[in-house]
């Protein structure tokens, strides 16, 4: 199987700063993102994510601005995130250099934008991203329900439902955050990945918890993921890209050294 | 010797900042510029027709800005011209994107569907079973393999790694025409070349050390092989 199973750093950028939230509030400081993904770069990280989480607040030029900045020295794909609301927010960011968009609240409120959006750019730059919470009771079979802002409020969707939807709807791409592991270091929740990843014809890019080596290579082979996004271990340098690389190939997992 | 002038053609499909930053890494001492200018495009010294998005909208925005016209042009100047992604499955005849898309015809041949295809969906349905998925978009860093020697392979190692995003492909007619294959459920076209023409899936400017190479190699092509 040639196709390489990809890490994909992920960087938190708030107010133009890589920031790393433990379940999305305890703020640390990880540095410019210009430098950080200049890092990852030359690292070999197959991607890039930048998440801008100030972006339903804030104003947006500073991201375009960073994203161009990135884009002209980072020649590996780039996705870029939050609040992408509106066709012109896309085309704001594919010209900045973005290569895929990740949608995320704007496709709770208005499914058929991603629909507009995968219509108008194609599939493979429409990334739409899910954060999931386990929902179910113990002993129960597991369910899990898409949250929005920053997993603060329930939509109750049904998650695999909801990333099937979106496939149908012209999504190229799931990027699945588990918002009961995300800041835990935990490792992904495996249930949520697998159901997702069968479930839909599209990659799939498991996100949250990523606390060791052995979680990405966990993701890949039990979650069934196509690519798994870290931040923290990466950041705080506890790990490099090559590293993990390294551990997944050890294991098995095709990888691009 | 004078500077040289490679153009990146804008038909307002967007993400032209990727290729157009890629080329000035590898060529600083160039002028790289990203123009809809025909008149400039027809004076440079090399020709980038990139492209993304949907083909419908593509090859629509190219006829109706009359960029076929130009494109044909160049590619008969004899200057080398390199088309990336869309702007090789636009060069075919047909695409089976969008129910169905008339394309520029400059090769015999079609652009097809990966999940349309049942050598695809035997390998896929296959997978499923044994734990391993086939999904489309073919998305990812897939290795490449040269089906010919050619100027813009060299330096980079046989079977080396390229970052695809693209769920359709192209069969040309004229096998003579491949210049690499990948594998993903089947084997299929990566990359075409004829004469100064060279037309690759893959996106060298999101390929890192491996699309820089080609992409230098594509400063210094005379356009000959």
């Amino acid at each position: 199987m040639p196709l390489a199973k990809r890490i994909i750093p992920c960087l938190d950028v708030d107010q133009g700063r890589v920031v790393k939230g433990v379940q999305f509030v305890d703020i640390r400081d990880a540095g410019d993102p210009v430098e950080v993904s200049r890092r990852y770069n030359e690292q070999g990280a197959d991607e890039i994510t930048f998440l801008d989480i100030t972006a339903s607040h804030e104003d947006r030029a500073t991201t375009v601005h960073t994203v161009e900045k990135i884009a002209a020295e980072v020649f590996i794909p780039l996705t870029v995130g939050g609040g992408i609301r509106e066709l012109a927010d896309i085309r704001k960011m594919l010209n900045a250099g973005a290569d895929k968009v990740s949608i995320n609240s704007a496709a709770v409120k208005e499914p058929e934008f991603v629909k507009a959006a995968a219509d108008k750019f194609g599939a493979q730059c429409i990334v739409v991203a899910i954060d999931a919470k386990c929902v179910s009771a113990e002993g129960e079979t597991p369910r899990w329900e898409i949250f929005t802002h920053g997993g603060r409020k329930s939509t109750g969707i049904d998650a695999v439902e909801w990333a099937v939807r979106m496939t149908d709807y012209g999504a190229g791409e799931i990027l699945l955050t588990s918002m009961d592991r995300d800041g835990t270091k935990n490792g992904f929740d495996l249930g949520v990945t697998r159901a997702i990843s069968e479930a839909v014809p599209v990659p799939v890019i498991a996100s949250g918890g990523v606390g060791n080596l052995q979680h990405l290579v966990d993701g890949v082979i039990k979650g069934g993921a196509d690519a798994v996004l870290a931040a923290s271990i990466f950041h705080f340098g506890e790990y490099s890209v090559p590293q993990a690389k390294e551990f997944m190939r050890e294991r098995g997992i095709e990888v691009r050294l | 010797m004078s500077k040289q002038r490679i153009a990146v053609i804008d038909y307002g499909m967007g993400n032209l900042h990727s290729a157009a930053s890629a080329l000035r890494h590898v060529a600083p001492d160039a002028e790289v510029l990203v123009t809809a200018d025909k008149a400039a495009i027809a004076s440079a010294d090399r020709v980038v027709f990139p492209g993304v998005g949907a083909i419908r909208d593509c090859v629509g925005e190219i006829r109706r800005l009359g960029f076929d016209k130009a494109v044909a042009q160049e590619m008969e100047s004899g200057k080398p011209v390199l088309c990336i992604c869309i702007g090789m499955q636009a060069l075919m005849q047909r695409s089976e994107e969008n129910g169905g898309v008339d394309c520029l015809g400059h090769f015999q041949g079609s652009v097809e569907f990966f999940s349309s295809n049942p050598q695809f969906q035997a390998a896929r349905d296959e997978g499923s079973s044994s734990g391993e998925h086939l999904k489309v978009p073919h998305m990812g860093w897939n290795q490449v393999q040269h089906a010919i020697d050619h100027p813009l392979w060299q330096g980079i190692e046989n079977g080396g790694r390229f970052y695809f995003v693209h769920s359709y492909y192209v069969q040309p007619q004229d096998e003579s025409l491949v210049a690499g294959r990948a594998h993903y459920g089947i084997d299929f076209c990566v990359a075409l070349a004829q004469k100064n023409v060279f037309a690759a899936q893959f996106h060298p400017e999101k390929s890192h050390s491996n699309g820089l190479q080609l992409l230098s190699n594509f400063v210094r092509w005379n356009g000959q092989f």
